[in-house]
C-alpha cells in the first residue's frame, strides 16, 4: 500500500502533452529559461541517445554537436521547464542506448531515417 | 493549538516545483490520529495530548488498554504517544486530527528511530578519520590512542569507541512542507527523515519563537 501512495504522487506529475519519441529520433526541446523576471524559450535540438523509464522520474538525453564539441543534456521527461517537444525526424536504430555516437564524428554519426511502408 | 501528530514514513520520491526544479521529498502519512486522553495542569501537573495512531482491532488489545481507550474511540491503536502542549483549547477526547493542521510552506520537526547499522567501527559510528591505505601503513581503520598513560591511568568515561550504531531517536528540524494531499493524509517534506519506510514518526510544527 505504501508503494501505491508513492506511485500515486508520481503519476499526478506526469504530463500527457509530451509526444511519443524514442532513441534515434531527432527532437527539438523547447526549454523555458528564467532571466530575472523575464521568461524566454530556448531550443535544444539533437538526437535522443537514451530514454530511461519511470513515472515522474523518466528522463531522456539529447546529444548535439555545438561548435565542434559534443553537448549532451539530460531532461526530466515531465519537467514543467519543458515548454514542448517537437519530433523532427524518426531515426532507424538497432539499439535503445546510442552511446556509440559519442565515438563518432561528422558523416559517421548520421542516423538513417525510419521508412514507413 | 496542536503542536504535533503521529505519522508513518511512506518513502522518498521527488516532485517538480513550479519553476521546474526537482525537489527531493519524503512522503509522510500523518494521521488520522485520535485524541485518546487530555492531560491538564490541574489533574496531571502538565498539559499534554495523548494521541492514538495506526488502527488495530479491539480484540487484539489487552484489557487495561481497551478500558483506557473505551472513552475515546471504538477502535484500538498500535501507537499511543503524548505530545506536550502549552495550552489545550477546543479539543475533546475522541477528536480526529489529520494533515489539515499543517499548511504548505510550514516548517516541521520530525522525530523517528534511525535505521539499525549493527556493530560499527569509529569511522562510521563517530566520523573519525582513517589512516593511509598504503606505504607500509598498518593503521587503517583503528581508533588510535584512547587516552594518556600514568595519568589518569584509565579511559575517560564517554570516550567514543566502536559499538552499536543506529536504532536511536533522531530529530530533524526545519523541514519545509512542499505539498499536502488531504485525501490520503499525506504531507511531503523536503529532505530526508530518520528511519525505515513504514516507521513511526512524530511530526511537530517547528516553533519559530524558540
Amino acid at each position: 500500500m505504501t508503494a501505491n501512495l508513492i506511485q500515486k504522487i508520481e503519476r499526478e506529475q506526469m504530463r500527457l502533452d509530451i509526444p511519443d519519441f524514442d532513441s534515434g529520433d531527432t527532437v527539438k526541446v523547447h526549454v523555458k529559461i528564467r532571466e530575472g523576471e523575464k521568461e524566454r524559450i530556448q531550443i535544444f535540438q539533437g538526437v535522443v541517445i537514451k530514454k530511461t523509464k519511470g513515472l515522474s522520474n523518466a528522463r531522456f538525453t539529447v546529444r548535439k554537436i555545438s561548435g565542434g564539441v559534443g553537448v549532451e543534456r539530460i531532461f526530466p521527461l515531465y519537467s514543467p521547464a519543458i515548454d514542448k517537444v517537437d519530433v523532427v525526424t524518426r531515426g532507424r536504430v538497432r539499439r535503445s542506448k546510442l552511446y556509440y555516437l559519442k565515438n563518432l564524428r561528422g558523416k559517421a554519426a548520421r542516423i538513417k531515417e525510419k521508412r514507413f511502408a | 493549538m496542536m503542536s504535533g501528530l503521529l505519522g508513518k514514513k511512506i518513502g522518498m520520491t521527488n516532485v517538480f516545483a513550479s519553476d521546474g526544479q526537482l525537489v527531493p521529498v519524503t512522503v509522510l502519512q500523518v494521521g488520522p490520529c485520535v485524541v485518546t486522553q487530555i492531560k491538564t495542569e490541574e489533574t496531571d501537573g502538565y498539559a499534554a495530548l495523548q494521541l492514538g495512531f495506526d488502527e488495530k482491532p479491539v480484540e487484539r488489545l489487552n484489557k487495561p488498554i481497551a478500558g483506557h481507550l473505551k472513552k475515546a474511540s471504538d477502535k484500538g491503536f498500535r501507537v499511543l504517544r503524548e505530545f506536550r502542549e502549552d495550552s489545550i483549547e477546543d479539543i475533546e477526547t475522541g477528536a480526529t486530527i489529520g494533515a489539515d493542521m499543517f499548511s504548505v510552506g510550514d516548517k516541521v520537526t520530525v522525530t523517528g528511530i534511525s535505521k539499525g547499522r549493527g556493530f560499527q567501527g569509529t569511522i562510521k559510528r563517530h566520523g573519525f578519520s582513517r589512516g593511509p591505505e598504503t606505504h607500509g601503513n598498518r593503521n587503517h581503520r583503528k581508533p588510535g590512542s584512547i587516552g594518556n598513560s600514568a595519568w589518569p591511568a584509565k579511559v575517560i568515561k564517554g570516550k567514543r569507541m566502536p559499538g552499536h550504531k543506529g536504532v536511536d531517536r533522531v530529530t530533524v528540524k526545519n523541514l519545509t512542507i512542499v505539498d499536502i494531499k488531504h485525501d490520503d493524509n499525506l504531507i511531503l517534506v523536503k529532505g530526508a527523515v530518520p528511519g525505515f519506510n513504514t516507521g513511526v514518526v512524530e511530526v511537530r510544527k517547528t516553533d519559530v519563537n524558540k
